[in-house]
């Protein structure tokens, strides 16, 4: 009997790839990282800053969340360990009038366009679907947990930016759209029709794989033969690769791309390069399948240091560092607070937004569920 | 106002005109439904009239219709989307029903979605596999949806133009076999709410209760019964999701007598859940079971078998006979 082809090698690895800080945190830019250099000169060192101090404040948000979790306060937990820089870079990269359609393990980019952490670790707990309004804050569309799904609202949406205005050509004015997904959504279908669908109307946006290296248990090697940065050009759309690992580079590539999709010179694709430290969720169990030795190189790539490295090259002082510290334990100490004090919605909420406009059964069975509950007070 | 003749396809082209041209949010996106006006020529001469930014010739791909219509209603359109075929639905069946059904809920308010999917539907072309279905059961069954579907040129007129005023979704069956026939429409006012029930014939002996492309075998039915001195009510449900009972349980009372008739196949489809609640609503009035005519639960015929899967008069008076005899 045949076997299926089962690869272990990684076709999917590194190509031309957008590097600015080698591993040491040693400002090295790759070649292909040459054309991107410029987004980097005159940014202010409070922006640098920023970078550092929004991975730390996620990375430190992650951890707890983990923690609740493990003491039975959340549900499930979806860790963003060892992505941050490719979600801060990319979700500074942004700019205000944009809009951000995520997956679901973009709580770096929730953080930084206004989401109050707490509404994501509600989805979690079980307290809503939702969790915020995305016409209020940042432009940030809510978590889509059906894989690959958002891709193709993220498509229609900046269809519905092309319609709305032409560019201005002011990048500070003209909107773009950015779409988050993962590697094995680039399986999906529906990323495929949304790729398809963005060459075709040249729409404004930019599409921000991370590629974290599994889909849950199942390693990049099943999805591709090629490195994924590879597909875009088959959809006739430009893409770069970068180290998703640098701060830097998510930001320049991100920042270049998506001032070319706002004005109005078509979709950009972005692969970057990371990895999932954690487990997929709380409910995974990485030992069974993966490899320690991968496990330790990726650790040895840990976003965070490096860019600290950087940072202190370049002159950061210890009070910098360990006022971030202090803002990052914090922050984590707010939440978790807050998240303890939170109260379970009414039963009202199954019922009341069904539809928008009338509907008869919500309301009658809402009613039939007021009149059960009444009649155990009743036989008291 | 007098009423203008026309057939339900050019009914339903008017609508989708006079909608666009009261509002420049809505759009019109599918397969074909450019310059050629879609394979059935619903969409005829819009393309022409509002230009290819609000008639939208996508690329073939069901799933990216209805997801960038997502999209597109959360930047404030309002789009209606072509499906080509009944059969042809199923790749989109996830952004319809988990994500456009949804997505109202998930947003608990903060978010409308006003996408009309238009799906033609049933038999009566005597086409190949997956052009001749019924599949409004899978979305009548998703709490989200709203579903409807037209029996006259008037109704599909009307029912179009309050489905794209909506701000919830709504999936739009239109029955295939009846877009040739034409009809009174008066385009002076609808004649009934979007999610009305309506008595389209009265009688006393019996209710027939139909949707879509069955009412008009109802209509024939009773025709052919009141001439056997046999009174037959018929009842267009026209809206499938929400179900206006009101007319329905009202004729149940007056005649004790119900069947329920539908080109779906008939297990677990809309009309076995008529039957449940009219079992439920108007037990006492009921001289006998609620009966069910429906297609065979088989895969749709190739084209020279349908006229025997699909119901006719014969099989509608056949259960109104067996129902009398209880
Ligand atoms: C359509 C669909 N199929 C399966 C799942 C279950 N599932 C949740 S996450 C996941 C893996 C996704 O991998 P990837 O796209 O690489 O994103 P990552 O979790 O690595 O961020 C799977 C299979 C799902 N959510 N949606
Ligand atoms: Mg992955």
């Amino acid at each position: 009997m045949a076997t299926l082809h089962d690869s272990e090698e990684q076709p999917t690895g590194a190509r031309n790839t957008v590097r600015f800080l080698d591993t040491e945190g040693r400002f090295a830019p790759t070649p292909a990282a040459e054309e991107f250099a410029p987004r980097l000169e005159g940014l202010e060192d409070s922006l640098l800053e920023e970078f550092y101090r929004d991975m730390v404040v996620t990375r430190r948000f992650d951890i707890e969340a983990g923690h609740l979790q493990r003491q039975g306060q959340l549900g499930l937990w979806v860790p963003s360990h060892g992505q941050e820089a490719a979600q801060v870079g990319s979700g500074r990269a942004a700019r205000e009038q944009d809009t951000i359609f995520p997956s679901y393990r973009e709580h770096a980019v929730a953080r930084i366009r206004g989401v109050d952490l707490l509404d994501v670790l509600r989805l979690l707990r079980g307290l809503t679907h939702g969790g915020w309004n995305p016409a209020e804050v940042g432009n940030f569309r809510l978590y889509t947990l059906v894989i690959g799904s958002q891709t193709l609202h993220a498509t229609g949406y900046a269809m519905g930016v092309a319609l709305d205005n032409a560019p201005s050509g002011d990048v500070t004015k003209d909107e773009a759209v950015l779409v988050y997904f993962g590697d094995g959504a680039t399986s999906q279908g529906d990323t495929n029709e949304a790729l398809v669908w963005a060459a075709s109307y040249q729409t404004p946006q930019v599409f921000f794989l991370q590629n974290n290296h599994w889909a849950i248990s199942v390693p990049v090697s099943r999805q591709s033969r090629v490195p994924l940065v590879q597909r875009a050009s088959g959809f006739g759309i430009p893409a770069t690769q970068v180290d998703g690992n640098d701060v830097l580079a998510s930001y320049a590539v991100s920042a270049h791309h998506l001032d070319e999709a706002r004005s109005g010179r078509g979709p950009r694709f972005i692969e970057a390069l990371t990895y999932r430290i954690g487990a997929h969720t709380t409910s995974d169990d990485p030992t069974r399948y993966r490899a320690s030795e991968e496990l330790a190189l990726w650790e040895s790539r840990d976003p965070i240091a490096r860019y600290r490295k950087y940072l202190v090259g370049k002159g950061a002082s210890e009070q910098f560092f360990a006022g971030v510290e202090e803002e990052a334990a914090d922050h984590a100490a707010d939440i978790r607070k807050r998240l303890l004090e939170s109260v379970t919605p009414p039963t009202d909420l199954m019922f009341d937004h069904v539809y928008s406009e009338r509907h008869p059964l919500p309301p009658l069975q809402k009613a039939q569920l007021a009149e059960f509950e009444a009649s155990f007070g009743e036989a008291n | 106002m007098p009423g203008t003749v026309m057939t339900m396809s050019k009914a339903i082209n008017q609508g989708l005109a006079d909608a666009m041209a009261a509002d420049d949010r809505v759009l019109m996106m599918g397969e074909d439904v450019g310059p050629l006006g879609g394979v059935f020529r619903v969409t005829e001469g819009l393309h022409a009239r509002f230009g290819g930014d609000r008639v939208l010739d996508t690329p073939l791909g069901e799933a990216g219709i209805v997801g960038a219509a997502i999209g597109l209603a959360m930047r404030g359109y309002r789009p209606i989307c072509e499906i080509q075929f009944d059969g042809f639905v199923y790749p989109a069946f996830d952004q319809i029903t988990s994500q456009l059904a949804k997505l109202t809920n998930r947003h608990e308010g903060s978010a409308r979605f006003p996408v009309v999917v238009r799906i033609p539907f049933g038999g009566h072309i005597g086409a190949v596999e997956h052009h001749q279905e019924s599949p409004e059961a899978y979305f009548a069954h998703t709490a989200g949806l709203r579903v409807v579907s037209p029996s006259t040129p008037n109704d599909a007129y009307w029912m179009m133009r309050q489905s794209i005023e909506s701000d919830d979704p709504i999936v739009f069956f239109e029955p295939k076999g009846r877009y040739w026939p034409k009809g009174d429409v008066d385009l002076g006012a609808p004649a009934a709410d979007l999610h009305a029930s309506r008595v389209v014939r009265t009688g006393t002996d019996a209710t027939v209760v139909a949707y879509g492309p069955m009412v008009s075998v109802a209509l024939a039915a009773a025709e052919v019964a009141a001439t056997e001195g046999t009174s037959i009510e018929v009842v267009d449900l026209r809206s499938l999701s929400p179900i206006d009972y009101a007319p329905v349980v009202a004729s149940a009372e007056k005649t004790g007598h119900v069947v329920v008739a539908s080109e779906a196949p008939g297990f677990v489809s809309v009309m076995s859940e008529v039957a449940a609640t009219v079992s439920e609503r108007a037990f006492y009035s009921l001289e006998a079971p609620v009966l069910r005519v429906a297609s065979f639960d088989a895969p749709f015929p190739p084209a020279k078998l349908e006229s025997i899967y699909l119901p006719d008069a014969d099989r509608i008076l056949d259960a109104v006979d067996r129902s009398l005899a209880y």
